[in-house]
């Protein structure tokens, strides 16, 4: 549904301007012209980019990480003495639910959204993604979605049940609010945004590669990617059915988790964590990946192992499938599920122990460069093993038993998440900083904002294991001096001592945000980064800093793993030395030589955002006024139809000059 | 949404589509007559006529697993002729069943939890 | 498939759009279809559980044993099945060339999903008469949950056929148009699959 107007140089925007539009007449037709903003806000919002799209999603997740942190300190704060009043009970509900819901769902799965839509397409030498329109839909369905979720503060209180929402407890009865109702329907168009970028990056990860990128040449946090990917499509869908569910019985009377009418409400915990242990693996194997690049780079050596890093992980992804009951084991399953259970368990620390063993020998024996991204992919490794140890403990049924439901296990899980998955994304920031921004963060910043959040959350969550082991249960709002326990034990100590770590935690985060600032405020003496500042190995780095945004001016054969290492470096079998035969800025000379002449981006649209953004306007109507469905689903109509008659790529006479032999300058920009 | 994403140059010819492609070329691959499609809905239809007479006969012991069998044979008779996975390349039936696969183990460990299959 | 110069393009001066290779040699949009299906798998299926699991929680007289109508269901159910046929005949004369035939099957296939529809809508409405409304019962509920799901899915199909039939009558299908009609097909089979099972597990096995 869209006149395709031409993108001339400099672009206009609206008809009379320049050469009258040249539409073919099987394309001309409806009432919304493309948009063909190259510069301004317009060419964000209507991008689809997916390099553009990977900048906002990491933009709006870094700040709902702050949003989260926000949250997580009130309830630090909350604790830090005895029987706390900074939060009410009911407040106090709210917060830890939000708190993991925003850093679950808001933070680590967008930020890593972030990293993959900005860096598959250059790690395998593709122009953009096999979908770019639907790319755009799914960011725009996960702002949609989390400003909807977090607008219920505002309108009536927020979800109150925990990030689990176990039933029947979050059932209208005990959650009167319509906080649960914003949370469920808010996930599940987040949830759009992951299906829709799952099918998307697997097309693209599987039918987009270089010439010459064989699966195994392909760069392991690509790897990495897909796993998640497949986890995704296969787990978004079970979540979706729970979060129906829960929807008829909170607004159409239905009893599905109702005791009283005979349910079982296990059927929920079953259907939440068939898709929550998945889930778990989605949070932290993108930190994985990002450390599999990391490490070798800064030790100087290829990663040990590749082929064994890329099985554990799918191995990790499959045998995720078959552990979810591990969540379960004080539910009363029955012995032979629990045992089952327990030992499917015990079986995922094999391929995650080899992972671990695979980043210390890549370790061993390199010319190891502290840069701050090395720091962190150190810290992930030895943090997430911490972690995955008290796992271990949980996977044994009896002890898991005595730990269920105790501080013991909110240690383990932020040892995993934030020294699994949030470590990993900040070495990947610091990382892929100069390829995203043209600048290196400040180094010196860098290591006080590693440093002091490595402190802060070993002071934060280890004393939880003590607490929790004293038996002081999660999700209580207070705790009282009476029953704080003596010595060394004492609750009242390591809950001050918790408090203190996560404000620590939080100056670690600010030096990240001051760093930002320091890098690119106007006055920033910074300067630009070269074209290969780590001496890295993969793909991506054979574009410029940042890249084109046709991303490669000519795509680039690929003949080994660790492509651009190889170009760069030869290697003599015999004796194992490493000679320099070609600088990055040769190699990348080389490629621009050979320009692809013809170069045709998608073209940007309306209908991703306007098809998301009628989404939450169908959610308002479910919770507050059964009209809006209506006007919400005629959105969706509508943006469908415009959607499904808009050709993806503009024709190639709507360009100025037309494309035939044309320089593909013109045409890249097409905004 | 996928559907609508496609291959937006219509002056290129259907074909010329073709070349690129391997052995089992999607969208003009293996060209049926339609006798052959309505023989499988004529198997299809006795298929169900079997099932449905289930609810009249007795089948006794062999009720069950007849059932589940013949709604084995009419998916797999669908997803692969009507659907063409037979025809076309592995890894869309690899996709396909290995959702398809992952969600009968997950729900059967899942029912079998509730002792769904316990005799009663 | 909308980016333009996976691989090949750059040197291709004339054909370009659907002729370039993908690195498998499979199209985007197919590949895509058959993922989402997978997905749709874990969909289904915990719809199915969840039924399965309180089919036979309901007060005596209103549970599925009572209630089902076999024989309109099978008539129903063999509808769908036809319109498979009807639905290959039509991507089987897409891929011919033939729009004629291809509007014609498609308009009967739209035609069977309606009635297949106006039986589920007569079914439900009958139920709902004998005193099974949605929150009657678990199995009420879960019943009305699963075959619900299902039914918007045959409407979404119904609606995009009738769409295809409207725009291939204007010429206006973008790209290849045998693949569109193929990708919708997909996703009708797929709706005609799941019933099959739901048709069995469901109706014809007793609780």
């Amino acid at each position: 549904m869209a006149i395709i107007e031409r993108p001339s140089t400099p672009a206009v925007v609206g008809a009379g301007a320049g050469a009258p539009a040249v539409v073919t007449p099987s394309q001309a037709y409806g009432v919304l012209r493309r948009p063909v903003a190259a510069t301004g806000w317009r060419s964000w919002v209507f991008t689809v980019d997916h390099k553009k799209l990977g900048i906002m999603y990491g933009v709006v997740s870094l700040f709902f990480f702050l949003v989260g942190g926000f949250e997580a300190l009130l309830i630090r704060l909350q604790l830090a003495g005895p029987e706390g009043t900074v939060l009410s009970a009911g407040l106090y509900n709210e917060m830890f639910t939000m708190h993991a819901t925003t850093m679950v769902f808001l933070f680590v799965m967008p930020m890593a959204a972030a990293f993959a839509n900005y860096l598959v397409p250059l790690q395998i030498g593709a122009r953009d993604v096999a979908f770019p329109r639907i790319n755009a839909f799914g960011f725009w369905c996960f702002l949609a979605g989390a400003i909807f979720i977090n607008t219920s503060w505002f309108l009536g209180g927020a979800a109150d049940g925990g990030w689990f929402m176990y039933q029947p407890n979050a059932n209208a009865l005990f959650s009167p609010s319509h906080g649960i109702d914003f949370w469920g329907l808010g996930l599940q168009i987040t949830g759009i945004a992951s299906l829709t970028g799952a099918v998307n990056l697997i097309v693209t990860i599987l039918n987009m590669r270089a010439p010459g990128m064989s699966l195994m040449k392909m760069p392991i946090f690509t790897w990495m990617i897909l796993v998640i990917q497949f986890l995704l499509l296969f787990a978004m869908p079970v979540i979706t059915v729970a979060l129906f569910l829960l929807m008829f019985q909170r607004e159409f009377g239905a009893t599905f988790f109702d005791v009283s009418a005979g349910a079982d409400p296990l059927l929920w915990q079953h259907l939440f964590w068939i898709f929550g242990h998945p889930e778990v693996y989605i949070i932290v194997l993108p930190g994985f990946g990002i450390v599999s690049e990391v490490l070798p780079v800064f030790a100087r050596k290829p990663l040990f192992g590749y082929r064994f890093v890329v099985f554990s992980g799918a191995a990790i992804g499959f045998v995720g499938w078959g552990v979810w009951a591990h969540h379960m084991f004080a539910s009363g399953l029955g012995p032979v599920s629990v045992a089952v259970f327990s030992v499917a368990t015990m079986l995922i620390a094999i391929p995650t122990g080899v992972k671990i063993v695979n980043w210390t020998m890549t370790l061993w024996g390199g010319k190891i460069w502290f840069s701050t991204a090395m720091l962190f992919a150190i810290g992930l490794i030895v943090e997430f093993t911490i972690g995955g140890l008290s796992g271990v403990t949980h996977a044994v049924a009896p002890s898991d038993t005595q730990q269920t439901d105790t501080y013991y296990i909110v240690a383990h899980f932020h040892y995993t998440i934030f020294g699994g998955a949030v470590l990993g994304l900040f070495a990947g920031f610091y990382y892929w900083w100069p390829k995203i921004f043209g600048k290196r963060l400040s180094e010196s910043l860098g290591k006080w904002n590693f440093w002091l959040m490595i402190i802060g959350m070993n002071l934060t969550f280890g004393p939880m294991h003590i607490i929790g082991l004293q038996g002081q249960p999660r999700r209580m709002m207070n705790w009282t001096e009476a029953r704080a326990g003596e010595g060394f034990f004492n609750l009242g100590f390591w809950n001050r001592v918790a408090s203190v770590g996560s404000l620590i935690l939080a100056v670690g985060v600010a030096f990240f945000i001051v760093n930002i600032w320091v890098t690119h405020r106007p006055s920033s003496k910074t300067p630009k980064s070269e074209l290969d500042p780590w001496d890295a190995r993969s793909l991506e780095w054979i574009t410029q800093n940042p890249p084109k945004e046709h991303n490669f001016d000519s795509i680039p054969t690929v003949h080994a793993l660790d492509e651009f290492f190889h170009r760069k470096y030869e290697v003599d079998h015999d004796t194992g030395e490493v000679t320099k035969v070609a600088s990055a800025e040769e190699i990348l000379a080389a490629e621009e030589a050979k320009a692809d002449h013809h170069i045709h981006l998608p073209s940007p649209s309306y209908w991703p955002i306007i098809l998301a953004f009628s989404l939450p306007v169908m959610g308002y109507g479910v919770i507050f006024n059964r009209f809006l469905i209506v006007a919400g689903a005629l959105g969706v109509l509508l943006a469908m139809f415009g959607w499904a008659l808009e050709p993806s790529v503009a024709d190639d006479s709507d360009y100025d000059p037309p494309a035939e032999g044309g320089s593909n300058k013109e045409l890249a920009t097409i905004g | 949404m996928s559907t609508t994403e496609h291959q937006s140059d219509p002056h290129v010819e259907p074909h010329a589509a073709d070349v690129a492609h391997d052995g089992h070329a999607d969208g003009e691959f293996a060209h049926k007559p339609d006798s052959y499609y309505v023989k499988i809905a004529l198997i299809l239809a006795v298929i169900t006529a079997l099932e449905t007479s289930t609810y009249w006969i007795d089948f006794g012991a062999f009720f069950l697993p007849t059932l589940l069998i013949l709604m084995a044979i009419k998916f797999v008779m669908v997803a692969s002729l009507f659907m063409h996975l037979k025809f076309d390349s592995k890894i869309f039936s690899w996709m396909f069943y290995s959702g398809l696969l992952l969600a009968i183990g997950v729900y059967v460990a899942f029912l079998a939890t509730f002792r769904f299959f316990a005799p009663t | 498939m909308a980016v333009h110069t996976p691989v090949t393009d750059g040197h291709d001066d004339h054909g370009h759009g659907a002729a370039h290779a993908t690195s498998t040699g499979l199209s985007n949009n197919k590949m895509a279809m058959w993922l989402f299906l997978g997905s749709e798998c874990l969909l289904f299926g915990g719809l199915i559980s969840t039924y399965m699991l309180y089919r036979g929680r309901h007060p005596a007289d209103l549970g599925p044993d009572q209630i089902y109508d076999i024989p309109f269901t099978s008539v129903s159910s063999f509808i769908l099945l036809m319109s498979s046929l009807t639905m290959v005949l039509a991507v089987s004369a897409a891929s011919m060339k033939d729009d004629r035939r291809t509007n014609l099957w498609l308009t009967i296939t739209a035609l069977l999903g309606a009635t297949f529809v106006g039986g589920q809508v007569y079914e439900f409405t009958s139920f709902y008469r004998e005193g099974l409304g949605f929150t009657s019962s678990l199995f009420s509920s879960s019943f009305y949950t699963l075959t619900g799901f299902h039914g918007v899915h045959v409407t979404v199909g119904i609606i995009m056929l009738m769409a295809l039939v409207g725009i291939n009558k204007r010429g206006r299908i973008p790209g290849q148009k045998a693949e569109v009609v193929e990708l919708v097909g997909l996703y009708w089979h797929f709706v005609d699959v799941v019933w099959i099972i739901i048709f069995t597990l469901v109706y014809l096995i007793p609780s």
